[in-house]
Formats: structure tokens, C-alpha cells, sequence
């Protein structure tokens, strides 16, 4: 049975009264008692007082929701009540696909009628009967409806519907500690790697010499080492442009496997590994084996010529 | 226990102040319900989901998490790393502003003294600039790791997206911090890196004139690296992880096991 929060109760009363020029206390007592039984155990979900929603689903037993997880529902009917003068703002349809449907109070049969019971899969668009008494067609003056159903949601387009119970376990302690302890680790790391190693500074900047090579951060020495091998107009377009932003961008619109599970996506694992292992050999190959002229150097033979490293690699 | 002279030794005093502290009103206002830092507190179920759910750790994390996201060896912690070099990076580039001035005449002078005259100067400039290396890598491998775990799949596919532009900006930040050191080393790779932009066809001209703020790297170049460094890409990249984060948790928080 739906509770009816007395103050959109008494506010609606007043407005039938209001349309209806009759009494409030008697529309009251109307409502109160003539009341219909309300479709199938519905839970009232919290709601701005503008709006009643209806909410078909049995009530979640699942211990796990939280605070946080809104109870699986599969259809939401919302409704309000507007009298006289429309001041609430239409809402807007969510999609296209679902538009608002507006249905005066003269109602048809279909939306008096009970909705069907919801099973799990795709949700009907069910409409709901409202839990208040639906006014006598010949009572309301003329242009005025008492009644309009504003929209009807499909809950899986506003909400994450948690189809099955996950074994969870509390944010605090586990995760924070977890979490805690990481950010010890790599603090502490990385106060003894720049103990241990000194940044480098060059002499002053100096536009006139010209370093031989010159090279990129490490980071772009992959790219260099292409454009080393390739029409500039090329690797500096198509490989950092198009394949690095867009075509990454683009990886999950055109991988279109559901799959997680390694062995059904053999394909896709490869082609990432090739990727890693091409731009990390492209990046050493940049960093530590080219030399003067950006010609390829052994940097045991040659020594390094990168300067974020040359000062604490030693090959003797 | 009393002393000689019916005082209470200085630890207990000390301690007895600390509960008269935790018991006031000015430490119970500062602590909502349920947090471990207020008195009387107990490990119970219900004030375990109370630490997060009624603090700013709630704006990060749910009460409850998958089992199995908690386990290292899942992520990594690459992502949460990620984050925490980004923090860091802000914690020591602040003091480094301190001393720093991003003018041709001063930055190279600045960088030389911070090293050499201010105290854990040397030793800042390294975490920031080692960190700054750090995170570029721990950010590669975190999107390696979703990836191996085909965690970009329904309905984590606009995350992914929201994470290229997080790794675009982690390397534009890196990028930008490279020069200002204003030393051979910083010059020459931002010319280089710069120029390889500029091979773009169209826009790049013009991406790296914008850049430089003009033809070539100039002091211009440097203030214009600076602001970008210092302002422009950590309130941009700021955004861009609130969105990703935010993501995290709607998508249903870290996608499932294998
Ligand atoms: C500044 C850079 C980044 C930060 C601070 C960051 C942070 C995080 C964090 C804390 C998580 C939670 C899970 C975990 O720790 O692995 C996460 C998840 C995720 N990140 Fe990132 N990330 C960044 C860059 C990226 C990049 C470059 C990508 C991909 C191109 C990406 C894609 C994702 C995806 C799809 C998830 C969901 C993974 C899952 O559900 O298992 N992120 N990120």
C-alpha cells in the first residue's frame, strides 16, 4: 500500500478544491477514503514534491545496498499533478525513443489498468494507475486537467541497475589501507631515487649552439626515431594525429567483442602487445642508440647521448 | 601516578589533555559522525561505512568496493598512483615556484641556486622532476593495464576516452615543465618536440607558433610554458580526473574479474 505523504496529499486536495470549487476538507476525505487499492506493493521513492513517482519492483532484499545503490527498478512511472495554469516546467524526454506522454484525467482504459507484472529483461512501458482517485470527467471545468502522466522512464536509462549481488567488502578499512600503503611506498621511492640521482642542468640556454644530436624528451623519442625513418609529413601526422589520439579514442567504438576474457580476445591482446613492444623499442632505440647526427650508435661502444641519463648510466 | 609534589608526570598529563580535547565541543564539531578521530569511537560495521559516507572521502570512494579491486595484483594501483604522483608533483612544484622566475635572464639562475643555496632545493627539484618521469610511465601502464583487462568495454567506453585526454595532458604538462629549466638540455628538446609538432599539416604552423609565441623558442616561449605548466594543464587535467573518477564509480566501479 502506497503512504502518501500527507503534504502532497493536502496539496493536491487543494488544488482539486480549488478546481472543482468544492470544499478541501471534503476532497480530503474523498481521497482518504475512496482511495483504491494500489497496484501490486509499489514503493514510494523519494521524490521533489512536484512529482509522485510510482515505482514498480519489489523491494530490494539485497544486504549489500548501501546508501549509495539506488534498489534495482525496472520501470518508473512518473506522474504529477498539474491544475489550471501549468507552472511546472515540461520535462524534457530523455530520448528520443521515449517521448513524454501526456494523458488527461479523462482516462483511457489503458492507463487506469493495472500494469502488468515486470519481469527482468528489456522493461515494458508500463503506465501506472495513480494512487489517487481519478476525478469524475464531467466534475472538471473545461481546459482544466487534473491529471497528466509526464513521462515514463526506463529505469536502465537513468540508473546502473545492479543485476546481481557482488561480494563486496568495506571501502574503509581495506581499500584505504591498501591505498594508503601505495602512496608510502612511492613517496619513499621517490625520495631515495632523487637522493640517489641528481636532475640534470646543462649549461645556460644557448640558441646558438646547437647540441649534436638534439633530441626530444624520452617520451617523444619513439615518435623522432620514426620521423627518422619516415616522410615527415607522415609520422608527424598519421602516427601521433590520427593513430595515437583518435585511433585510441576510437578503441573501445571499434572493438566491439563483449568479451573480457583473454582467450576470446586474442586479437585485440596482440595487437595492444605489438603496439607496447613497438613503441618501447622505438623509445629505447631513440634513447640510448642514436648518436651524433641521430646515426645509429651502440651506447656500450659510443656511450649515451641522452641527457637525462647520461649522468648516472655508466658502461665504463 | 603522582610524583613527589602530587603533580601528574607530563605524560599524563598530556593524555588526560588530549581526552579533554577529543571530548570538547570545538573537536566534536570538526568530525561528523562515525569518523575514527572522534572519541569513542568503535570498529563496528555500521562505522565502517560511516568513515567514508560521512566525509570528503565519500567524494572518492563508495562505501563498499568489489572484493577482488581491492587486491593488487588487479589494478596495480596504477591509476590511484597515477593520482597520488600528480599530488605530489603539485606539493614540489609549489615550493619550486617559490624560487623561481620564468624570465631568459632569471630562470636558469633561479634553477641553479635552488640546487646549490636553498635547503632541500636539490632535493625537491629531483622528486618533481623524477615524479614528473614517474607519472608519465605509471599513466602509460595504467591504460595498458585497462586495456589487458578489456576494462573499456560497456559501459566504461567514455572513461577510456576521458582517460586518452588525461594521458594527452600528462604529457603536454611533462612537456612544458621540460623547458623551464632553461639549460641546453630543456632548449633543444622543446625545439625538437616542437618542431616535430609542427609537421602536422594545417594546423600545426600554427599550433606551434601559438606555443612558442612565435617562430622559435624565445623567452616569450618561457612565460607562455609557464603559465601553461603552472595553471593552464593542472586546472585542465584537474577537471578531466574529477570526470574520470566520477566515471569510475558510475559505471559500477573497477569492471569485473576476468
Ligand atoms: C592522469 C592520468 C590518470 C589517472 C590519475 C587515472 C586514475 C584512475 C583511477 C584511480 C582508476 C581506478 C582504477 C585503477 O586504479 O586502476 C582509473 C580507472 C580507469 N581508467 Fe584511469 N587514470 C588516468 C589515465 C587513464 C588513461 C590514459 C586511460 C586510458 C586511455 C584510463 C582509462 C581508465 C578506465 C577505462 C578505467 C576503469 C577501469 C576499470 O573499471 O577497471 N585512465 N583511472
Amino acid at each position: 500500500m502506497v503512504d502518501i505523504p500527507e503534504h502532497l496529499l493536502q496539496r493536491s486536495a487543494e488544488a482539486r478544491a480549488k478546481a472543482l470549487g468544492v470544499p478541501v476538507e471534503q476532497v480530503l476525505a474523498e481521497m482518504r477514503g475512496e482511495a483504491p487499492p494500489a497496484p501490486s506493493a509499489p514503493a514510494e521513492a523519494p521524490t521533489p514534491p512536484e512529482t509522485a513517482a510510482v515505482v514498480e519492483a519489489p523491494a530490494p532484499g539485497d544486504p549489500d545496498a548501501t546508501a549509495e545503490q539506488t534498489p534495482a527498478v525496472e520501470t518508473k512511472v512518473v506522474e504529477t499533478e498539474v491544475v489550471g495554469p501549468v507552472e511546472t516546467p515540461e520535462p524534457e524526454a530523455p530520448q528520443g525513443s521515449l517521448a513524454p506522454v501526456a494523458a488527461p484525467a479523462e482516462a483511457s482504459p489503458e492507463v487506469a489498468s493495472p500494469p502488468s507484472p515486470v519481469s527482468g529483461g528489456d522493461a515494458p512501458l508500463a503506465a501506472s494507475v495513480s494512487p489517487r482517485p481519478v476525478a469524475q470527467p464531467e466534475a472538471i471545468p473545461e481546459g482544466v486537467r487534473t491529471q497528466r502522466l509526464l513521462t515514463v522512464v526506463k529505469a536502465r536509462a537513468i540508473q546502473q541497475v545492479k543485476s546481481s549481488p557482488a561480494d563486496k567488502v568495506n571501502t574503509w578499512p581495506h581499500l584505504m589501507i591498501a591505498e594508503f600503503t601505495a602512496l608510502l611506498v612511492m613517496t619513499g621511492f621517490l625520495i631515495i631515487l632523487s637522493v640517489i640521482l641528481q636532475a640534470p642542468l646543462l649549461e645556460l640556454a644557448n640558441f646558438n649552439a646547437t647540441p649534436n644530436p638534439s633530441k626530444a624528451p624520452w617520451y617523444f623519442l619513439g615518435l623522432q626515431e620514426l620521423l627518422s625513418y619516415y616522410d615527415p609529413q607522415i609520422a608527424g601526422v598519421i602516427v601521433p594525429g590520427i593513430s595515437g589520439l583518435v585511433g585510441f579514442m576510437a578503441i573501445p567504438y571499434i572493438d566491439r567483442n563483449p568479451s573480457t576474457k583473454p582467450s576470446d580476445r586474442k586479437f585485440a591482446i596482440l595487437l595492444f602487445t605489438f603496439f607496447l613492444a613497438g613503441s618501447a623499442t622505438l623509445t629505447m632505440l631513440g634513447t640510448l642508440f642514436r648518436g651524433p647526427g641521430f646515426n645509429f650508435t651502440y651506447p656500450w661502444a659510443d656511450g649515451i647521448f641522452f641527457d637525462d641519463l647520461k649522468d648516472w648510466v655508466d658502461f665504463g | 601516578m603522582a610524583d613527589g609534589n602530587g603533580g601528574l608526570r607530563l605524560g599524563e598529563r598530556i593524555g588526560e589533555m588530549a581526552t579533554r580535547v577529543r571530548g570538547g565541543s570545538v573537536w566534536e564539531s570538526m568530525f561528523r559522525p562515525g569518523s575514527p578521530l572522534k572519541k569513542g569511537y568503535s570498529d563496528s560495521p555500521r562505522n565502517r561505512s560511516y568513515v567514508i559516507m560521512n566525509s570528503v572521502l565519500y567524494h572518492l570512494h563508495p562505501v563498499k568496493v568489489k572484493r577482488h579491486g581491492v587486491r593488487l595484483s588487479y589494478t596495480l594501483c596504477l591509476g590511484g598512483l597515477s593520482f597520488f604522483l600528480f599530488i605530489l608533483l603539485t606539493i614540489t612544484g609549489i615550493f619550486l615556484m617559490f624560487y623561481y622566475r620564468p624570465t631568459a635572464e632569471a630562470a636558469y639562475l633561479d634553477v641553479e641556486a635552488l640546487s646549490t643555496s636553498v635547503a632541500f632545493g636539490s632535493l625537491v627539484r629531483n622528486m618533481h622532476r623524477w615524479g614528473a618521469h614517474l607519472m608519465v610511465l605509471t599513466v602509460f601502464l595504467h591504460m595498458s593495464r585497462v586495456f589487458y583487462h578489456g576494462a573499456y568495454k560497456p559501459p566504461r567506453e567514455f572513461n577510456w576516452v576521458v582517460g586518452v585526454v588525461l594521458l594527452l595532458l600528462t604529457l603536454l604538462l611533462s612537456f612544458t615543465g621540460y623547458l623551464l629549466p632553461w639549460d641546453q638540455l630543456a632548449l633543444w628538446a622543446v625545439t625538437v618536440g616542437t618542431n616535430m609538432g609542427g609537421f602536422t599539416p594545417i594546423f600545426g604552423p600554427g599550433v606551434k607558433f601559438a606555443l612558442l609565441g612565435g617562430i622559435e623558442v624565445t623567452g616569450n616561449t618561457l612565460l607562455r610554458f609557464y603559465v601553461l605548466h603552472v595553471l593552464f594543464l593542472p586546472f585542465v587535467i584537474v577537471i578531466f580526473m574529477a570526470v574520470h573518477f566520477w566515471r569510475v564509480r558510475k559505471d559500477g566501479g573497477i569492471s569485473g574479474p576476468l
